[in-house]
């Protein structure tokens, strides 16, 4: 075979001197980057920067480096894009990748800041004041009917009040990622933060797995174009399903898990034959339109004993107009992802280049809900990417209900963003079937850092509160009074509906 | 009354919308009292708990509402009107006299007060909807007089049109209220239920429009606060129709009590809960049957719930009610003596009314004071049916609320 243009990306530097020869490295790292002749020799273009190796090194002797090659300077051609194209001429091959998309577009949330009060009204301490956060998911009627309750009170009328919502103690949810593309552990860990956290997990779609029906009612199941895991009996057993049109990663675009990762617990789970490829169409083929889907949001809720049901979309040009269709359609909530939204694999040319950034979904979503009256009918659930409480915040005052998290609860479980997901060989054990990796995620432990980090960006979002002198988060909710931008243009903002600083 | 009206004819201030590009913070001071039995009393009442709380506002506002007030005339919509000019004056006079009939057209009584200055042409009317307009129409008496108002408010240039309610009257303007009152001869008036403002905004408006109390029809609305959730507030009343025109937190307070009380019928107490939630914590304790319907109040009227610091009385024909944000950061006191019920910013006020109250409390962090005069209704304009637009430009009289309305109303 002809010798690769493509030269490894990262240097494996060992300090030999402090290596204790006792060949961890070979043993945690999942890319086989090394060899062991009585020292450990790396493979350098293995290496995917996972710092597994790194972490779990006793002698600390590893170091991870750019491999800086110089090419002559050229704007125009970056190094990405030629070793796309040399990777493309050895292969004829669609570039594979994972995770959220990296490139520098304009990052909206790093260019809205928030207020805080100052003399005119106080701001509140969350460390002494409630500070609530607790959100329902759904479908709200516009307005409550109330009857005498006979003894000089009110109760409400029948079907007068709000019914088939899901109480979130914090309104950071966790996002769907499937079991396949993640590990049963990952699952594991998911389910019993969420539970703990008086929140959600989402299977994403591959099915709900048994060890997990103790955690269902804090479990949204989804339906995605391939129905894995599906039947009567599992859709009533979730405490919301939800049908998943697109991905914010790659928008339009299916997805393929191959068999080798079908073991028998997958193959269990998402109700398929072991070692059988699970592809996912890329449209649901009985979804060609606005009123099929229509037909199937109401079809689940007959089969699942009417649980709310919420449609996951893309974040792409158009999105307004498709989530108005989709509330009107009877969905309880519209998920939106933006451009930056992870995955397990995705084709790098979609995953880069197609969609829009959340920011500008969530806003122009909220405002024509409202501009059509039918704001209270659905919720909103924003992600990709929420990276901090900062952004949850923002989220929510550009008009999200809630935010869903998948990168950052991946990061909790020890990601490392080295965007290899794909390969199956993840050495933190997070998005891999081998028993070997998998057991690296102890599910009582990834719970644990999981709630921890949901905790800490609810303090935060606290505190954001507390600045903001209002004790309660539908109080931010869409309130974009409370934002201001700092160096958006005119037009961004008026989507955003965000004055900038100053004004 | 010697009126210069030479004066008036180069009179120019600004009004809301020119006073308010971006959202105003203020501080204030507010009273309300109320006489359940019914009986009346004069208005000195209102002065006297305004006067103690003096510190409260700057000079730059202040005001008061009094009900039970025009009892000779108690089936005709009394019109206290604000003219900037004699032209606005004669134009708002031929928009009243093509629809209604005029029983009196007449001078506010006023009286020299050291402190108030510039004040604008003050005239009342009494007036009665024509049955054949109405008939003709197909409108309650309640629309027909909003819409009247709406159409002075934004037609005619320096006219405005400060209350429209039957047998009840707003007196407000430029000035500390015990000077307003004065200049007004609040004195000489009776009524069972007044309400009183102190302002204090934090930029520097001239035009006597802008002080509080706010009205509609018959309600008026005090308020003492800032709603730091004034900007979700506001949005969420734009999809039912309304236009926060204002940037004022009263304005808010005005529409979210019109949208739950009268267009979404909930009961006042409700309506209080809806605005000045309570803690999940304390629903979570609540029995099953109050604890949903609370879940559903929170959660279905979240984005209208005031958060922030306030104290805000609505008073109607019928009694008053006090209301205070869910956590009390702002004062409200309340007394009771006989069948006399009082709220005020500080409880000074109280005793400068009241010499020995029955009892005197501090309402907790959103629980409404309701006093109810015997016998009248609950406040809700039950022959009001216009719209969220109409209600806006209504009270506002700005361009932006009143483009759509207007265009239906002519």
């Amino acid at each position: 075979m002809q010798q690769t243009f493509v030269q490894p990306e990262f240097r494996v530097r060992i300090d030999y001197d402090k290596c204790h020869k006792c060949g961890r490295c070979v043993q945690q790292c999942g890319w086989g980057v090394y060899d062991f002749a009585e020292r450990p020799i790396p493979h350098d273009e293995k290496c995917r920067a996972c710092h597994r190796c790194v972490t779990y090194c006793p002698a600390h002797c590893i170091t991870i480096e750019k491999n800086a090659l110089a090419f002559r300077e050229n704007d125009n051609w970056s190094t990405n894009l030629v070793k796309g194209v040399w990777k493309q001429a050895d292969t004829g091959g669609v570039l594979l990748t994972s995770m959220g998309n990296p490139r520098p577009y304009e990052r909206i949330f790093d260019k809205l800041v928030l207020d805080a009060c100052q003399v005119t009204n106080p701001s509140i301490d969350p460390l002494r004041e409630p500070m609530e956060l607790r959100t329902y998911l759904g479908r709200k009627p516009d307005a409550v009917q109330v009857e005498s309750d006979g003894n000089g009170g009110f109760r409400l009328a029948e079907g007068g009040g709000m019914t088939n919502n899901l109480k979130l103690d914090t309104p950071i949810i966790f996002s769907p990622m499937s079991y396949g593309s993640v590990s049963l552990n990952v699952h594991r860990s998911l389910a019993m933060a969420a539970e703990r956290l008086g929140i959600l997990m989402n299977t994403g779609e591959g099915g709900l797995h048994e060890d997990l029906y103790p955690y269902q009612d804090h479990a949204i199941l989804q339906v995605a174009s391939g129905r894995f895991g599906l039947n009567p009996e599992v859709l009533g057993r979730a405490a919301a399903l939800e049908i998943k049109i697109g991905q914010g990663a790659k928008p339009g675009i299916g997805g393929h898990l191959p068999g080798e990762k079908i073991d028998r617990e997958v193959s269990a789970t998402r109700m398929i034959p072991q070692g059988s490829d699970a592809i996912s169409p890329a449209p649901h083929h009985d979804i060609y339109s606005i009123e099929d889907l229509r037909q199937l949001i109401y079809a689940i809720k007959e089969a699942s004993g009417y649980k709310p049901v919420g449609v996951k979309i893309a974040a792409v040009h158009n999105v307004a107009a498709i989530a108005s269709g989709i509330v009107r359609a009877g969905a309880d909530y519209v998920y939106l992802d933006g451009f930056r939204g992870g995955t397990g694999a995705a084709p790098a040319v979609i995953r880069d280049h197609i969609g829009i950034p959340v920011e500008v979904a969530i806003a122009a979503v909220d405002q024509r809900l409202r501009d059509e009256g039918i704001r209270n009918q659905a919720s909103i659930i924003a992600a990709g990417s929420i990276r901090s409480s900062a952004d949850a915040a923002k989220a929510i005052a550009l008009g999200a209900d809630v935010v869903a998290i998948g990168t950052a609860a991946l990061l909790a479980l020890g990601c490392h963003l080295c965007q290899s997901c794909h390969t199956g060989k993840c050495s933190w054990g997070i998005t891999t079937q081998k028993p070997e990796l998998t057991r690296r995620i102890d599910p009582e432990w990834g719970a644990e850092r999981l709630t921890n980090l949901v905790h800490a960006w609810s303090h935060e979002l606290q505190e954001i509160l507390g600045a903001l002198g209002v004790n309660a988060v539908e109080s931010l909710r869409g309130s974009r009074e409370r934002l201001r931008s700092i160096g958006l243009d005119e037009h961004t903002c008026r989507v955003l509906g965000v004055k900038p600083a100053g004004m | 009354m010697a009126y210069d009206l030479e004066r008036y004819d180069t009179f120019d201030v600004t009004r809301y919308r020119d006073e308010s590009p971006f959202k105003i913070h203020g501080g204030c001071g507010l009273m309300g009292i109320c006489d359940e039995s019914g009986a009346l009393m004069s208005g000195d009442v209102a002065i006297r708990a305004m006067a103690v709380q003096r510190d409260r506002g700057n000079g730059l506002g202040g005001g008061f509402a009094g009900y039970g007030i025009y009892p000779e005339f108690a089936e005709l919509f009394a019109f206290h009107m604000m003219f900037h000019d004699m032209r606005a004056k004669e134009e708002a006079e031929a928009l009243l006299a093509a629809s209604f009939a005029i029983e009196v057209a007449e001078p506010m009584p006023t009286r020299p007060v050291k402190g108030i200055t510039d004040a604008p042409l003050l005239w009342r009317y009494f007036l009665a909807p024509h049955p054949e307009v109405l008939e003709e129409r197909e409108m309650s008496a309640e629309d027909y007089v909003v819409q009247m108002v709406m159409n002075i408010n934004a037609r005619v240039d320096g006219a405005f049109v400060a209350s429209s309610g039957k047998n009840m009257g707003a007196f407000k303007g430029v000035g500390y209220p015990e000077e307003i009152g004065h200049y007004f001869r609040l004195e000489e008036y009776e009524g069972h239920t007044w309400v009183g403002h102190n302002r204090f905004p934090t930029n520097t408006p001239g035009w006597w429009g802008g002080a509080h109390p706010f009205t509609l029809l018959d309600w008026s609305i005090v308020h003492n606060g800032e709603i730091s959730s004034y900007g979700i507030n506001a949005r969420y009343l734009e999809q039912f129709g309304y236009t926060c025109s204002l940037g004022t937190d009263t304005e808010v307070a005005a529409y979210l009590f019109d949208l739950l009380l009268r267009r979404h019928k909930l009961p006042v107490e409700l309506a209080c809960k809806a605005l000045a939630a309570p803690l999940w914590s304390d629903i979570d304790r609540m029995s099953a049957d109050d604890a949903a319907l609370m879940r559903s109040l929170r959660a279905v009227y979240g984005p209208g719930m005031l958060n922030g610091p306030f104290a805000i009385v609505l008073g109607f024909n019928g009694g008053m009610v006090a209301l205070n944000d869910r956590i009390k950061l702002r004062p409200l006191v309340a007394a009771r003596s006989g069948s006399t019920l009082m709220v005020a910013s500080e409880e000074a006020a109280i005793r400068a009314v009241m010499t020995a109250p029955d009892v005197v409390w501090a309402p907790k962090a959103g629980e409404p004071v309701i006093g109810r005069v015997a016998g009248m209704e609950s406040p809700v304009h039950s022959q009001l049916h216009l719209g969220a637009a109409e209600i806006s430009c209504a009270v506002t009289g700005t361009d932006v609320s009143c483009e759509e309305s207007l265009e239906v109303a002519v």
